[in-house]
């Protein structure tokens, strides 16, 4: 009932929301420079992305074995390195938090991120991870300049510490890069394909062109016309 | 072969229809760029409806399972990324084609007689087509789809005494929901592609029977030799099968060009927003149309409520799509052709193109008093091309149109 007289509220102010504009002003965001052809960069993210964000964090349109099959490692390679939560490769990647705990000690199941990349964008998430700051008022002593009063921990800070400003960025790239790859797994098979697919279609367009131009003399010379 | 072809003859007007619709029909030889978009908009609708085949195998019309199941396509269905983004990005690239083909008849004045009826057919294409566009929107359930219709349809409730009623009829509920959705993608994958087919089959009935405008906006059918052949007319078959195959590859080139290396186009083909699953309590900070619908949408926002109503906002919105209708009877030019217009005729459709292009770019954008002020300016402008164009065409000199095709 309670969704249902909002639903009634938002139809009605239907004039107010054509305005509806977000009110937070714009944090400037660093360039990610990642490259989904780095296989090294995705296969560091994602043992990164899985030692430091799938306790909390589903990415649950992926398969474990598509990253395997992607990223060149082994059913055996996953299943030990990788596979945390699921039991069979070719489980999706759901999170082993349960629903009720995180809501209790997060005050919101956090969010799956699967798409992340495709919603929010790799620059984004990149500043993101490299923005939180002390801020004794929040609840995990840390606050973050991108998404202000984030509810997520500062969960990479011992990365940070162990490495240097360059290092750390870098492992925040990785990290980065592997949530690109899984916000579209196809990104891999269609950046390799595509170049061929315009060559062919180029080369059929030279030789749809010179047949156009042929049987187009027959129009120039005004010599179209069927001589039977 | 000649056998079987009399068998068929005896019993289907085959080579009739082969010689009428392709062998023996004589279209204009000068055709110039403009003229490939018609051919490109049946090859689109074609690949719009046999990729909607494939995804309608796997698509789940189901609120709790939609979002879901896009993605399953995109990634766990063999080749469903191409399939999905051959739609979506080719729904773009439709409408691309066809502004281009309407913008084709403003400049050669096709919709001039005895081109009327063609152009009316084609206008209801363009409608119907951007309900198809818009329900098709709404089917992966993303945040923009949510809220996208909820914006649009809730339009509807701003009609007077009928609106609140109206508005339950359309959702099949109190507010967009599940219901909704399986009645969007019956509409969507049945009702409109069913109306999109018939009507294109009676707009090239209707095309080859008044035969086709051109550049110089002069009737081949006049000039005809002594065999009854237009002198400035070529069989459309071999001449313009095999040209306009020469486009098609030139075309999807560029469509693979897109959807291989940029397929959501940066969020203009693919919002951003549209990757996070519909959520009614959670409104996104900027609620925009996919830009094909964005210049109506600007008219939308540029009328402010009038008696407390959006109603006159609706209505205008509806009337900038309308008003193309009576292109026909407001255009008084002796001449069809921009090569013959008079100067002033030129401003006019000049300013339009920007007024048209202006309100589409601020639809994408969020309201601010310059860009409501630039609103505003861009619709009275978009009115204006119409509304004065009795007048405008009917004064200033036009040039004298050569009697054959100047190509």
């Amino acid at each position: 009932m309670k969704n249902l007289k909002s639903l009634a509220l938002v139809i009605s102010l239907v004039p107010l929301s054509f305005s509806v504009f977000a009110a937070g002003g714009k944090v400037h965001l660093d360039h990610a420079d990642t490259d989904i052809m780095d296989r090294a960069s995705l296969q560091n993210g994602a043992k990164l992305f899985m030692n430091y964000c799938s306790g909390c964090h589903a990415i649950s349109f992926m398969r474990y074995n598509r990253i395997g099959a992607d990223l060149g490692l082994s059913d055996e390679l996953i299943t030990e390195n990788l596979m945390f939560a699921g039991s069979k490769p070719g489980e999706t990647m759901v999170t082993a938090m349960p629903e009720g705990a995180a809501s209790k000690w997060f005050g919101g199941v956090p969010p799956d991120l699967s798409l992340v990349a495709r919603s929010k964008g790799t620059d984004w998430i990149y500043t993101y991870l490299r923005s939180f700051y002390n801020d004794e008022a929040r609840i995990f002593g840390v606050n973050n300049k991108v998404l202000v009063n984030a509810s997520m921990p500062d969960v990479l800070w011992s990365l940070r510490e162990a490495q240097s400003e360059a290092e750390f960025d870098n492992s925040v790239r990785d990290i980065t890069n592997f949530l690109d790859y899984v916000g579209e797994p196809a990104k891999l098979i269609r950046l390799q394909l595509g170049k061929w697919v315009l060559l062919f279609l180029g080369v059929l367009f030279v030789l749809t062109y010179m047949l156009k131009k042929e049987y187009w003399k027959d129009v120039k010379y005004g010599v179209w016309r069927r001589r039977d | 072969m000649k056998n079987n072809q009399s068998w068929i003859d005896q019993r289907f007007p085959l080579s009739k229809v082969w010689n009428e619709h392709l062998a023996e029909y004589y279209t204009p030889r000068n055709f110039n760029f403009w003229y490939f978009f018609g051919g490109l908009a049946v090859l689109m609708l074609g690949m719009q409806l046999i990729t909607g085949i494939f995804l309608t195998m796997y698509y789940k019309p189901d609120a709790a399972n939609a979002f879901a199941s896009v993605e399953y396509i995109m990634r766990d269905i063999e080749w469903g990324w191409l399939i999905r983004y051959l739609h979506s990005t080719g729904a773009s690239a439709f409408f691309v084609i066809i502004y281009l083909h309407m913008f084709r008849a403003l400049l050669y004045g096709s919709y001039k007689g005895p081109r009327e009826f063609l152009w009316i057919l084609g206008m209801l294409l363009y409608v119907l087509l951007a309900a198809e566009a818009f329900f098709g929107y709404v089917l992966p359930w993303g945040q923009m789809s949510f809220w996208g219709a909820q914006v649009i349809i809730s339009l509807f409730g701003s009609v007077p005494l009928i609106g609140p009623d109206l508005l339950v009829w359309i959702l099949g509920d109190y507010a967009v929901g599940d219901a909704t959705l399986n009645r969007f993608f019956s509409l969507h994958v049945i009702v409109l592609p069913l109306l999109l087919v018939v009507l294109v089959f009676l707009h090239l009935v209707a095309l080859h029977h008044v035969g086709s405008n051109n550049p110089d906006g002069i009737e081949i059918k006049e000039n005809k030799d002594k065999d009854g052949i237009p002198k400035d007319g070529i069989p459309f078959h071999p001449y313009f099968t095999i040209k306009d195959s020469m486009v098609v590859v030139g075309f999807i080139w560029i469509l693979c060009a897109v959807i291989f290396y940029a397929p959501a186009l940066n969020g203009y083909f693919l919002e951003h927003a549209n990757f996070v699953e519909a959520n009614p309590l959670k409104t996104p900070e900027h609620i925009a149309p996919v830009w094909y619908l964005t210049p109506f949408y600007s008219v939308l926002r540029a009328i402010p409520p009038m008696f407390g109503s959006q109603f006159p906002g609706v209505l205008a919105m509806f009337a900038a799509i309308l008003i193309f209708f009576a292109l026909p009877w407001l255009d008084r030019s002796p001449v069809k052709s921009i090569r013959y217009r008079s100067p002033i005729y030129k401003w006019a459709l000049g300013i339009f193109v920007v007024s048209f292009v202006m309100l589409g770019w601020l639809g994408l954008k969020p309201v601010t008093p310059t860009y409501a002020l630039l609103g505003r300016i861009a619709t009275a402008l978009y009115f204006a091309y119409f509304i004065l164009m009795p007048w405008y065409t009917s004064i200033g000199k036009t040039k004298e149109v050569p009697t054959r095709v100047t190509e």
